[in-house]
């Protein structure tokens, strides 16, 4: 079954058409990557599943249902988490706060819970801390939580993007990028740490990647686009030998 | 001015540890709690005074500080609790009474203005905040009920417990109890769920809604408790003066409560205190600047956004 | 008088009053389209505009006398003056806070102590009284009927548009006016092509700073009297002209005036409206139009990029 069904999607800015017509499905316990050259629509495509653009046109079916132009909060809420291409930490929050965050749409105490200091809402924040610890722990740097997200290392900033994503509790992990500027050693463990989202907690992942290696790797399917449309579609060796792909993709993969 | 900063700064490491601040502050409470006992009347006015901007300060803290939203028309809510007191009290309503139907009109009146632009730029907030600030005061100068451009006056003076509220030290510990309540809403709101999305909003507006934060929902409810705050304000502003007039919530003072949440250090508490400590002793210190105050105030705000914009109050460190 | 008639003098009324709205509002479009700044001061320098103007004239009216000719140069003067005056603004209190990439929200802030600054200011200067503009225009003008058009009605909306004419070339024929797009545009592409971004951020707060002393001057003449409080409402109308219009859109921002001036006007005949609840009126108006249309009228509405 798919958990994800991407239908004729088409988004426009003015007049570019940064994704059109695009189609694919995301079957449910996979692990999928999106690829496609430098402005090939990816991260639009991204945007448009996850409700910060509008699509133009299409259908998108998430476990079924319709999210098509839902507001982002919404489709988080109904299981489906990202991360972004270029780091959207809090900043200035510490990383176990910034984890924290993704407890938001899975707790519910609100303005009385907080002023009262109810029992319930006292639970609640134990819940969310430890939620959010135990993610820290999943991505490998619960020792880190007190700390400035701003003051990790580059690497460590992205295993926090990991960690809050994982603590929206999704049934949908959508992954931007996630092993841009990694070095090797931390691409290995972002490579384990893909195939622990899947086999141990039980996430699809989708994701956009650059690093061909990688995507090799760990997808079980590959649709890649150019000029926002999809060329091709299938496994890494299929994907490799089609001839679009190598035109529109691994040809200029020695440019980069 | 970098001089006077350096000095709060190594004052606060040297209060750094938590059993000294603790002491600090029980020393500060006994202070402010037996000061009536000593002090004049003159004192106790300016202290009452300081308070009500404390918690008014603390209140737009909460709408700027914690959600990042600019309300330029905060005193708008302080009139509205104001009037509401004064107008249901002619009416005959106990005093305290008024007060959550108050509350209640503020913040319908911050649904009305919050609803339809939280939703887009920030900026538009705060130009229709400063019109909402602004018509607020013109339908008070052209309302029946509310008196037209005299105002109400003659407004009673509330009981508790058979007591009459009605010496200036009635009113100090009064209003010293509405700070003490202010404080703690305010710290745990902060140190909460919502608290805690609110900052997350102010950091990042759409890596918070990729966490599934609804961010309008999320502001109108510091809007909301922000109104509340002022309504709350403006009704113990009511029966202390036992009279009011439109005139008393001109922009003006909306920027001066502006200028002490900014000038204390947006989102931190002891801030807003320090910046309403300012507001009330600086002109009653400096007299002899009369009218130029206002401008003092201006060319101040202006100084601390362009150098310090954190504020006075040193940062929290980590 | 017949409904006609009354139509034909609100008509006047409101495009006078239109196109002080437009002068202004294209400031706020102007600063907005290119750094994204709701210059809050900017009813503000309209009001210290007035005041230059009125300080000009009382200088030079002894000599030129207080007609057109007296007017036109403390028009000419204030307008320059306040022009540097915006560029002051910028430099001081904006730039520092550009350069830093500082969130908006500070900008926002630093513009309101820049407003409260320059209207304190002249609230101390001026002991807080309005001044009489006095000036030797006459009634004179040309007679429909009961309604009497004056020559001085007639002499500021054709100014106005003048400024206007002048404002479209500079913007779309001139070096300087094409670098001002561009950067709105895209700042950083700008620096890279080695434009001088601040130099003409700055020039854009002269352009925008002297049309509202433009304004300032004309509605200090018209009225008659100054006061340092003036800039405030008509901050917040011309705000909403630049809303009605599309904020960052140059003839947005001139056509935005024009309906907001006429729209005013055509309330205040409205039952239950009148004069003291015009300003209510308006402020309606700017709380629809964001509901319903916040782009306005020729405002693009835009994806904004993550
Ligand atoms: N908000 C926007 N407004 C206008 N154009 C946009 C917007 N967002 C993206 N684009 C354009 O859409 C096209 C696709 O961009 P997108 O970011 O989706 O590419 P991508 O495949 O993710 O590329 P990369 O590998 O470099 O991340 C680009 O030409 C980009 O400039
Ligand atoms: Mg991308």
């Amino acid at each position: 079954m798919s958990i994800l069904e991407v239908k004729k999607l088409t988004l426009r800015f003015g007049g570019l058409t940064a994704v059109s017509n695009l189609s694919f499905a995301v079957e449910e316990n996979s692990i999928m990557s999106l690829i496609g050259p430098n402005g090939a629509g990816k991260t639009s495509a991204f945007n448009c599943l996850t409700g910060f653009y509008k699509g133009s046109e299409g259908e998108i079916l998430f476990k079924g249902q319709s999210i098509f132009k839902q507001k982002p909060h919404k489709i988080t809420k109904q299981g489906m988490a990202r991360t972004f291409q270029n780091l959207r930490l809090f900043k200035d929050m510490t990383v176990l706060e910034n984890v924290m965050s993704g407890m938001h749409s899975r707790t519910s105490a609100g303005v009385f819970g907080a002023i009262l200091r109810m029992p319930s809402q006292i639970h609640e924040e134990q819940k969310i801390r430890q939620v959010s610890e135990e993610c820290l722990e999943f991505v490998g740097i619960l020792d880190k939580k007190d700390r400035l997200a701003r003051n990790l290392a580059y690497g460590d900033q992205r295993r926090v993007e990991w960690a809050r994503a994982l603590a929206t509790q999704p049934q949908l992990l959508l992954l931007d990028e996630p092993a841009a500027g990694l070095n090797q050693d931390e691409k290995e463990q972002l490579v384990s740490l893909i195939r622990r989202i899947r086999d141990d907690l039980g996430i699809t992942v989708l994701l956009i990647e650059h690093d061909m290696g990688l995507v090799m790797k760990v997808s079980e399917k590959i649709v890649v686009i150019d000029y926002g449309q999809k060329i091709a579609e299938g496994t890494a060796t299929e994907v490799k030998n089609n001839p679009k792909v190598i035109e529109a993709y691994l040809g200029k993969e020695d440019e980069e | 001015m970098g001089n006077s900063v350096g000095l709060i700064d190594r004052l606060k490491e040297n209060l750094g540890g938590k059993k000294t601040r603790g002491a600090a502050l029980a020393v500060l409470f006994a202070v402010v709690a037996i000061l009536p006992l000593f002090a004049n009347n003159y004192i106790e006015e300016v202290m009452t005074n300081t308070f009500f901007y404390i918690v008014l300060a603390l209140g737009l803290n909460i709408v700027i500080g914690y959600a990042g939203l600019v309300d330029l028309g905060y005193a708008a809510f302080f009139a509205v609790g104001a009037y509401t007191t004064g107008i249901f009290m002619k009416m005959g309503v106990d005093f305290w009474f008024t007060i959550p139907i108050s509350i209640v009109f503020c913040i319908i009146a911050g649904i009305i203005i919050g609803g339809p632009t939280l939703r887009l730029r920030s900026d538009y907030l705060a130009i229709v905040t400063l019109g909402f600030g602004e018509i607020t005061r013109i339908v008070a100068r052209n309302l029946k009920i509310t008196g037209g451009a005299s105002g109400l006056v003659g407004i009673e003076r509330p009981t508790i417990f058979g007591h009459k509220l009605y010496q200036i030290t009635d009113f100090y510990y009064t209003f010293f109890v509405l700070v003490i309540l202010a404080i703690i809403i305010a710290m745990r709101l902060h140190n909460s769920r919502l608290g805690r999305a609110w900052q997350y909003i102010r950091e990042d507006e759409d890596a918070a809604e990729a966490m599934g934060i609804d961010p309008v929902k999320t502001k109108l409810y510091a809007y909301m408790i922000g109104a509340a705050f002022g309504g709350v304000a403006g009704a113990f502003f009511a029966v202390k003066m036992t009279a009011i007039s439109p005139e008393t919530f001109a922009f003006t003072q909306s920027a001066m409560i502006l200028l002490a949440v900014i000038l204390g250090g947006m989102g931190k508490i002891p801030g807003a205190i320090l910046g309403a400590v300012f507001l009330v002793f600086f002109p009653e210190i400096f007299r002899e600047i009369g009218q130029m105050r206002m401008l003092v105030f201006g060319i101040l705000l202006v100084i601390i956004m362009v150098f310090r914009p954190q504020g006075l109050w040193p940062q929290r460190k980590s | 008088m017949s409904l006609f008639y009354i139509v034909i003098q609100q008509l006047v009324n409101g495009l006078i009053l239109g196109s002080f709205y437009s002068l202004v509002a294209l400031g706020y479009s102007m600063v907005y389209g290119i750094i994204k700044l709701l210059n809050f001061a900017h009813g503000d320098i309209y009001m210290v505009g007035a005041f230059v103007g009125f300080g000009a004239l009382g200088i030079f009216g002894s000599i030129l006398g207080v007609g057109w000719l007296g007017i036109t140069v403390a028009l000419l003067i204030s307008m320059f003056l306040v022009g540097l005056l915006g560029m002051l603004v910028h430099r001081i209190a904006y730039q520092p806070l550009l350069n830093k990439r500082a969130p908006r929200m500070s900008l926002l802030i630093t513009a309101v102590g820049v407003s409260f600054t320059l209207f304190n200011g002249v609230m101390v200067m001026t002991n807080g009284e309005y001044k009489a503009f006095s000036t030797s225009l006459g009634y004179e003008g040309i007679s429909l009927g009961p309604v009497n058009i004056t020559y001085t009605q007639i002499i500021m909306v054709v100014s106005t548009a003048i400024l206007m004419l002048v404002l479209y070339w500079f913007i779309n024929r001139t070096m300087y006016g094409k670098a001002m797009r561009a950067i709105a545009l895209d700042q950083d592409a700008c620096r890279l092509m080695g434009i001088n971004v601040t130099k003409t951020i700055s020039l854009t707060f002269f352009v925008g700073s002297a049309l509202a002393a433009a304004a300032g001057v004309m509605a200090g003449v018209y009225y008659g009297s100054i006061h340092f409080y003036m800039g405030f409402i008509i901050g917040l109308k011309a705000f909403t002209a630049a809303v009605i219009g599309g904020i960052g859109s140059i003839p947005g921002a001139m056509l935005g005036g024009l309906i907001l001036g006429l729209l005013e006007t055509a309330g205040t005949q409205l039952p239950f409206v009148g004069s003291a609840w015009k300003d209510v009126f308006t402020f309606g108006i700017l709380i629809l139009l964001l509901v319903s249309k916040p782009t306005g009228i020729l405002g693009k509405s835009e994806i904004e990029r993550m």
